[in-house]
């Protein structure tokens, strides 16, 4: 296990350096940030000065290496417009976002793991069909609508909820469903099909034949064996979430996350800003893949072994 | 003790919508009796089960008319009873072990939460006391280091080891009726004697009344002390395992004696007499390793080791051995699905060994193979003319009308109505579909056709319908049969020469006849002295003798795990290729 656990964390460290490295050419490839960055009032000196303090000089590897060797120390430079280091920037934009992710993914695992059985128990019933169906709809429908409609119900007609910011717990509430409606679908029909896998295996009808009420051969022997497929889904889908969820939904609702700060810089060409916001994202997201990897060797024995 | 039966089940009738599995049954069964509920598959014996343990329903069955009565002094109706005290009967007074020992435990779950689930909710018992309980159980089947295996998941177990799991889980609460269907079906000969026997002395120890639900009547002869015989839902004959042994009284159950294959009464057959050498192998090894980690040394594991056989044309070599022996593992590197380690296959005159997958595809229209499991190995998406001309026309490219033809004619070989052409898979039972495969593999005119247990998941009269027309083909053809089964009866009636794998090596080989009169090799011994005969007068009284090869007994459980592939990634052999 412990060999395991290694592994994936060598292969995360293997996926970030290809990460910080694309984003480093990426950002390159869009046209060199003088010429937004630095504006046209400038004089030759001035202009030479910010040049060699921005470190633009040298061709594309010394600025390469440079950027690496910042990385590494922990220097990720300033912002061209607040002028500050990147990482204070970033550092104050990470527990808004986190705190959203957090409540998407509460909310998420209490409405669709419920609603998932229920749809793989009642799956001739109407229950079921009316829980797929909805699931249908939500899956279809994309977040920034969703927003949209929130917006237009509950803060602009009937003026329940705040739209800006974070403030108060209320702030959480449309942020929230609109983070994770679509997490919401997918991951009930996930549970519902990883729940009907389940529910014919033979070792089922062990636990009937031990005397085990419904209830307890459903959750216990059942949703722990389903929990593996829905483990690995809900990993993919929270990183999907942290990457590019988050930009949309923090966009519309101001919320002071790392979204919201890469949208604007992105639109201000402030590039340290934009990359080092990039690079926390992906990050975050490979962490999540790495911690479901190994939740996922936890959830079933068998890998465990295998992957030894 | 009342001499009232402790299971009564009278006009019982069960039905799968419109479709009656079980008319008007009636049996009792008494304290420490054994009663053999035989039949082939569809003929009502595991509805029957369900329906006393009422979890029919939950198959989509219905119990329409009868009653089943649990008890010997105040007998309650268990046809009546509601869910709830249902639920506090099962798995206390009524256990049940099943046929798949590899899926009938949970696998997320560790064996002692599984144990104790049954002890805390019946017994009542907390937690340390229910994990003492547990450890006794497993104690009481017999299983070695019971307080280790607690703590292991259900993949780490070997086949035996599982289903010894499941039985103590079944009689952790001494329930009075242990259900049992077909319990030993899924193992192999040995396993099942050891299985066998402890079922039996644990039955003399708990004295409760066992259903035992099977096919085989090699079994039945083993531990019956009477026998129903079911055939569609109907009750042929019932009569004492000694009085059926003796003289059937039903036109079926004469049958199925027939069908039974008996050790040491087929006729063998007699040499053959080509000395054309088709297929000839020479030191084949192959070891699959178990990348280790950097605390982890490699493991490797010798799945075959220096095999070297011939078969001629015309002629049928057995192959026979516990499961984990290697003998798939063989199959499958004589064919290059698993590439050999070392040593060298040669097939028709030519050494394949070296080839490349160009002229390797050629040369395997030469090879053919049968699956095990009928219902996997036809693509259910494929008409039947479409499947049987496959391999043709892969290999030959056939127009419309001469797959159409070959079809018609493959279908006369295997004695299947040419109709058959137009239809699916699914339409057909486990015998008309391994008859498929059969025709199949004859669609390239294969010199060799290697059959992998082939008949082992047919009962045992579609079984011996199935040999028949194997061996009816290979007179008529020509064709060489590697044909592998743990089922030695079986090898026996099909097999001009037989070879003994244990642990990678063939430990023995020669004439049918001389490697079952007179084996040399004391794995030989053990293998034929486990097969059960039916013949409840020649029941074994004492122990498989295991003494002798015990040393070599000690790491073939760990090799056996690797090399059937349950938990490892094993390249081709986990896939089923």
């Amino acid at each position: 296990m412990t060999v395991y656990v290694l592994r994936t964390l060598a292969k995360m460290a293997l996926t970030l350096f290809v990460i910080v490295s694309l984003v480093f050419f990426a950002t390159r490839l869009s046209g060199s940030p003088l010429e937004t960055a630095l504006g046209e009032g400038l004089t030759e000196e001035d202009r030479t000065m910010m040049i060699e303090y921005f470190g633009l000089n040298g061709s594309i590897w010394e600025q390469y290496a440079r950027y690496l060797r910042g990385v590494v120390e922990g220097n990720f430079g300033l912002s061209f417009l607040e002028r500050r280091p990147v990482a204070d920037i970033v550092a104050e934009r990470i527990g808004p976002s986190l705190q959203l992710l957090a409540s998407s993914l509460a909310l998420t695992l209490i409405v669709s793991l419920p609603l998932g059985v229920l749809a793989a128990l009642y799956r001739k019933s109407w229950v079921g069909s009316a829980i797929m169906t909805l699931a249908f709809v939500g899956y279809a429908v994309p977040n920034f609508i969703i927003a949209i409609f929130m917006i237009l119900l509950f803060a602009f007609t009937w003026n329940l909820l705040p739209v800006v910011g974070n403030g108060s717990p209320a702030h959480f509430i449309m942020p929230t469903i609109a983070m994770s409606g679509v997490l919401i679908a997918a991951l009930t029909r996930f549970t519902r099909n990883a729940m009907l896998d389940v529910l014919g295996q033979d070792f089922m009808r062990t636990a009937r034949a031990k005397g085990l009420p419904e209830s307890v051969v459903v959750l216990k022997h059942g949703l722990r064996n389903a929990s593996v497929t829905i483990l690995s889904v809900l990993g993919l889908q929270i990183a999907g979430l942290a990457a590019a969820g988050n930009v949309v939904v923090e966009a519309i609702f101001s919320w002071p996350g790392i979204g919201e700060l890469l949208v604007a810089s992105a639109i201000q060409r402030d590039y340290p800003v934009l990359q080092f916001g990039v690079i926390t994202v992906a990050v975050a997201v490979v962490t999540i893949n790495a911690a479901t990897d190994i939740a996922y060797a936890y959830a079933d024995p068998r890998i465990r072994l295998s992957r030894g | 003790m009342s001499d009232r039966p402790v299971l009564s089940v009278e006009r019982l009738s069960v039905s799968f919508g419109r479709h009656q599995a079980v008319k008007s049954l009636s049996f009792n069964i008494g304290a420490g009796e054994t009663l053999a509920l035989v039949g082939e598959s569809g003929s009502g014996k595991s509805a029957t089960a369900l329906s006393v343990l009422r979890l029919i329903e939950r198959e989509g069955g219905r119990i329409t008319d009868g009653a089943i009565r649990l008890g010997s002094d105040d007998p309650v109706d268990l046809t009546t009873l509601p869910e709830q005290a249902l639920q506090k009967l099962r798995g206390n007074r009524i256990s049940m072990i099943f046929q798949e020992p590899m899926t009938s435990l949970n696998p997320v779950m560790r064996i002692d939460e599984q144990l104790c689930e049954v002890l805390r909710r019946h017994q009542r018992l907390n937690r340390v006391d229910a994990l003492k309980a547990a450890e006794r159980a497993l104690e009481q089947v017999r299983i070695p280091e019971p307080a280790r295996r607690l703590r292991q998941y259900p993949h780490e177990l070997s086949g035996g080891l599982r289903q010894r799991v499941m039985i103590a889980i079944a009689l952790a609460c001494r329930p009075d009726v242990l259900i049992a269907d077909e319990p030993t079906t899924a193992l192999d000969v040995t396993t099942q004697a050891e299985v066998l026997a402890l079922l039996k002395s644990l039955q003399a120890e708990l004295g409760m009344a066992v259903l035992f639900i099977t096919h085989d009547m090699g079994v039945v002869a083993e531990i019956a002390d009477r026998v129903a015989v079911l055939r569609h839902g109907v009750m042929e004959e019932t009569a004492s395992v000694e009085a059926l042994f003796a003289a059937p009284r039903s036109e079926y159950a004469r049958q199925l004696m027939a069908a039974t294959p008996k050790l040491g009464q087929a006729t063998p057959r007699p040499p053959v007499e080509s000395n054309e050498v088709v297929l000839s192998v020479r030191g084949l090894a192959r070891s699959f390793s178990q990348a280790g980690g950097f605390l982890k040394p490699k493991t490797v594991a010798h799945a075959v080791k220096d095999v070297s056989f011939e078969i001629r044309a015309g002629e049928t070599l057995g192959l026979v051995g516990e499961s984990g022996c290697g003998k798939s593992t063989l199959s499958r590197s004589l064919m290059r699905l698993i590439e050999p380690d070392g040593g060298e296959v040669i097939l028709a005159g030519r050494n394949i060994t070296a080839l490349d997958q160009t002229a390797l595809r050629a040369e395997r229209s030469k090879v053919q193979m049968v699956f095990q499991d009928p219902f996997a190995s036809l693509n259910p998406r494929l008409n039947v003319r479409d499947l049987i001309t496959e391999p043709a026309y892969l290999h030959s490219g056939l127009n419309a009308a001469a797959r159409e033809a070959l079809a018609a004619d493959l279908l006369d070989k295997v004695g299947l109505d040419r109709d058959a052409a137009r239809r699916f898979p699914h339409q057909f039972s486990g015998g008309q579909r391994q008859r498929l495969c059969i025709a199949r593999a004859l669609s390239v005119s294969p010199k060799v056709i290697l059959a992998d247990e082939a008949v082992s998941a047919l009962d045992v009269s579609t079984a011996d319908r199935v040999t028949r027309l194997m061996c009816e083909i290979q007179e008529s053809l020509g064709i060489a049969f590697l044909f592998i089964s743990h089922d030695i009866a079986v090898v026996e009636r099909m097999s001009h020469r037989i070879a003994v794998m244990y642990r990678g090596e063939i430990v023995e080989i020669g004439p049918t006849e001389q490697v079952l009169r007179a084996p040399a090799h004391p794995y030989t011994q053990r293998l034929l002295s486990a097969v059960p005969r039916p013949d409840p007068k020649a029941r074994r009284r004492a122990p498989v003798p295991e003494a002798q090869i015990a040393d070599l007994d000690n790491n073939a459980a760990g090799i056996g795990m690797l090399v059937s592939g349950g938990q490892l990634d094993l390249p081709g052999a986990a896939a089923g290729v």
